[in-house]
């Protein structure tokens, strides 16, 4: 981790990891497990959910500022580290929320462990394998252009627009270090768990999956396939957001969180 | 010292005008076996003739690509090791962290260090950043994989008394127990090729050869560093001259418009090289995340290639895949003209680099003739390399450097 980066002032210890971890808003808790672009602090969707939830969003070991031990080197190590989380913030009757890369780790802490857990929430999530060899559930960005990559992952690729040139020297290493954790986790099996799908069904909270339709990385089916392994869960197409539905459509992410909880 | 003569065995035929990527994506069906085995008999005729003319050789691999038929380096090796009488085989080399089991890697090049009854230059290498994705090996620990890799050969190469176990982080065995051995004693001579100061520090402290591949000027900075770290590790002084090597590109004629008519050839090498689509140019954790930011900063983008070329006053000549022969010459990268004037050029380069006792040179590439690429080897051997090793061996004296072995 840069030197620099351990003062920014949100940095907690979990099983002795420096995280940096950005809490908001007070309420029933609401853990949100970022995906592979991380975690902006900015981000209008945190205030929104603190309007409600007590927002507990860490960046994983590896990503934003937090630290990553070497040995730290799979998303099961993730997931038992968010558990890790859970356990050191002792949170309880928690809504737990992941987007993407982080609906993969999100998926396989609640396999392992639900005791702190009353809903799960999954956006577009990653984690599983539906089909054969020769069939690529999602596509593989890391092989694309950052072009074509913005533009398959946003209905509006102007959401997440960056440009280098007035970026800080810390935002340009924070987006690059992003790139390189997830790349570390999630590049062979490229963003899948092998035996995730088989221990779906161990997940008992109410689950809802919701799918950004603008999504061109993975697939509706892929979204509906993944629901259909977890007894219950319901499953709510968002229109007018590609991958990452808490960037583009914040408050319909909130609200449908709302509604499920209340539900 | 000694020469190595080069080529990476290109397929021109396939080399698009306005290619995309040159390397990773590019279909196979652009290549004729017919025509590349052509190609293949026309390369390991040069190689032979080297080793007739008092040259050695140099092999490196890549893959996926049209710029470089050698998927294999060991395979090349293997094919030279039998039919080539004296010179060194230097690979440099094998992609040691992308090859998925070290024990193969340290078998094979075992037996062609047999073969070759002991000719065998071991060099290893990282790989440039568009071999991650045909060997689909995660970049982000390229580094670790590849010096715990060079840990289990070494191991393997060193070890007569029977099997070791063997349970590191990202290899596991146990039962290693090669066969055969290899015919150097302890192991092939090891080299690293290098192209950034901060990755000399474990090569120079290994005491292993150092080899750099288009850098041009800027190999004086990984050269000072060697020799830095070397007087401060428990190595003899003075430190001889054969750790350093330095790899460049030749155009030689009887008449200057000869050189330059076949450094024209040898520069689309330079030229095609950095081919390559945009994602596989960086690919994530290839180069360290906060170096990266650096570098993202200076350029203003994303998607930056460092191929920028200096000249010997440190001042900018462009990047070399857009340079004329004159600036690749002004550079550093390319010795070019009559044998006179590749002579000076090669002296005065050695002395502006304070000295380096071994010489890759590219004397072939893009669609270079058969006839060209011996030409430009046959007048080398001739009227450059005898003048060139009695002035390093003047040199080494007045250097106060330890003198070089004979060239075989």
């Amino acid at each position: 981790m840069p030197d620099a980066l351990a003062e920014s002032g949100s940095m907690i210890q979990v099983a002795g990891i420096a995280t940096e971890v950005v809490r908001r808003g007070s309420g029933r808790p609401l853990l949100f497990l970022h995906p592979e672009l991380g975690l902006d602090p900015e981000a209008p969707v945190i205030d929104r959910l603190a309007q409600r939830f007590a927002f507990v969003g860490p960046s994983h070991p590896g990503f934003g500022h937090s630290a990553r031990p070497g040995w730290l080197t799979s998303v099961d190590d993730l997931s038992y580290f968010h558990l890790d989380l859970l356990d050191a913030l002792d949170l309880r009757d928690v809504v737990l929320v992941g987007v993407g890369f982080g609906g993969w780790i999100a998926a396989e802490l609640a396999v392992k462990c639900q005791d702190r857990i009353s809903h799960l929430v999954l956006a577009n999530p990653a984690g599983i394998k539906t089909g054969g060899p020769e069939d690529r559930d999602m596509q593989d960005i890391f092989s694309m252009s950052e072009e074509t990559l913005l533009a398959a992952s946003f209905a509006d690729p102007a959401a997440w627009s960056f440009d280098p040139r007035t970026a800080s020297e810390d935002a340009i290493h924070v987006k690059l270090r992003n790139r390189e954790s997830v790349t570390l986790f999630a590049w062979s099996p490229y963003m899948y768990s092998p035996n995730l799908v088989h221990r779906l069904h161990r997940i008992r909270v109410p689950s809802l999956v919701l799918w950004g339709t603008s999504d061109d990385i993975a697939p509706e089916s892929y979204g509906r396939a993944f629901c259909g392994h977890i007894g219950g869960a319901r499953f709510e197409p968002v229109e007018g957001a590609g991958r990452f539905v808490h960037i583009e459509k914040p408050d319909t992410f909130a609200g449908r969180i709302e509604a499920f909880v209340d539900g | 010292m000694r020469v190595y003569t080069f080529t990476e065995e290109p397929y021109p035929e396939a080399w698009i005008e306005g290619a995309d990527s040159l390397r990773v994506t590019l279909p196979n069906k652009l290549l004729d076996p017919a025509r590349a085995a052509d190609r293949y008999h026309q390369y390991l005729d040069q190689w032979q003739m080297s080793d007739e003319l008092g040259l050695d050789i140099f092999v490196n691999e890549h893959h996926s690509t049209s710029t470089c038929m050698t998927a294999s380096a060991p395979l090349i090796l293997g094919m030279l090791a039998r039919t080539t009488k004296r010179a060194r085989l230097l690979g440099l080399g094998f992609p040691i962290g992308n090859r998925g089991n070290p024990v193969h890697v340290a078998e094979e090049l075992a037996m062609i260090d047999v073969i070759s009854r002991g000719r065998l230059e071991m060099g290893f290498v990282k790989g440039v950043p568009y071999e991650v994705h045909p060997a689909n090996t995660n970049p982000v620990q390229l580094g670790e994989r590849f010096w715990e890799a060079h840990d289990v050969i070494m191991k393997a190469m060193t070890t007569h008394d029977g099997p070791f176990s063997w349970e590191g982080k990202h290899f596991q065995y146990r039962n290693v127990n090669i066969w055969p051995r290899p015919f150097q004693q302890p192991h092939p001579p090891v080299w690293i090729s290098c192209n950034s100061v901060s990755s000399v520090r474990p090569v120079a402290e290994r005491g292993y050869v150092l080899g750099t591949v288009m850098t041009g000027y800027k190999a004086k900075d990984l050269f000072d560093e060697y020799r830095a770290v070397w007087a401060e590790s428990a190595h003899p002084a003075p430190m001889p001259l054969d750790r350093l090597c330095y790899a460049g590109f030749l155009g030689i004629g009887d008449t200057q418009a000869e050189g330059f008519r076949r450094a024209e050839m040898v520069a689309q090498y330079l030229r095609t090289n950095a081919i390559v689509g945009e994602p596989f140019r960086n690919p994530p954790g290839y180069i360290p995340s906060a170096v990266g930011a650096r570098m993202v900063k200076q350029t203003g983008t994303m998607t930056f290639q460092a191929h920028h070329l200096l000249a010997k006053d440190g001042s900018p000549l462009g990047n070399f895949n857009e340079a004329g022969v004159e600036e690749m010459i002004a550079g550093g990268l390319m010795f070019t003209g009559t044998p006179d004037q590749v002579y000076d050029q090669i002296v005065d380069f050695f002395d502006t680099m304070g000295g380096f006792g071994q010489l890759i040179l590219m004397t072939q590439a893009g669609d270079m003739s058969a006839a060209d690429a011996t030409g430009n080897i046959a007048l080398f051997a001739k009227e450059v390399l005898p003048r060139l090793q009695e002035l390093i061996r003047t040199r080494s004296r007045e250097m106060g450097l330890a003198p070089e072995p004979a060239v075989a």
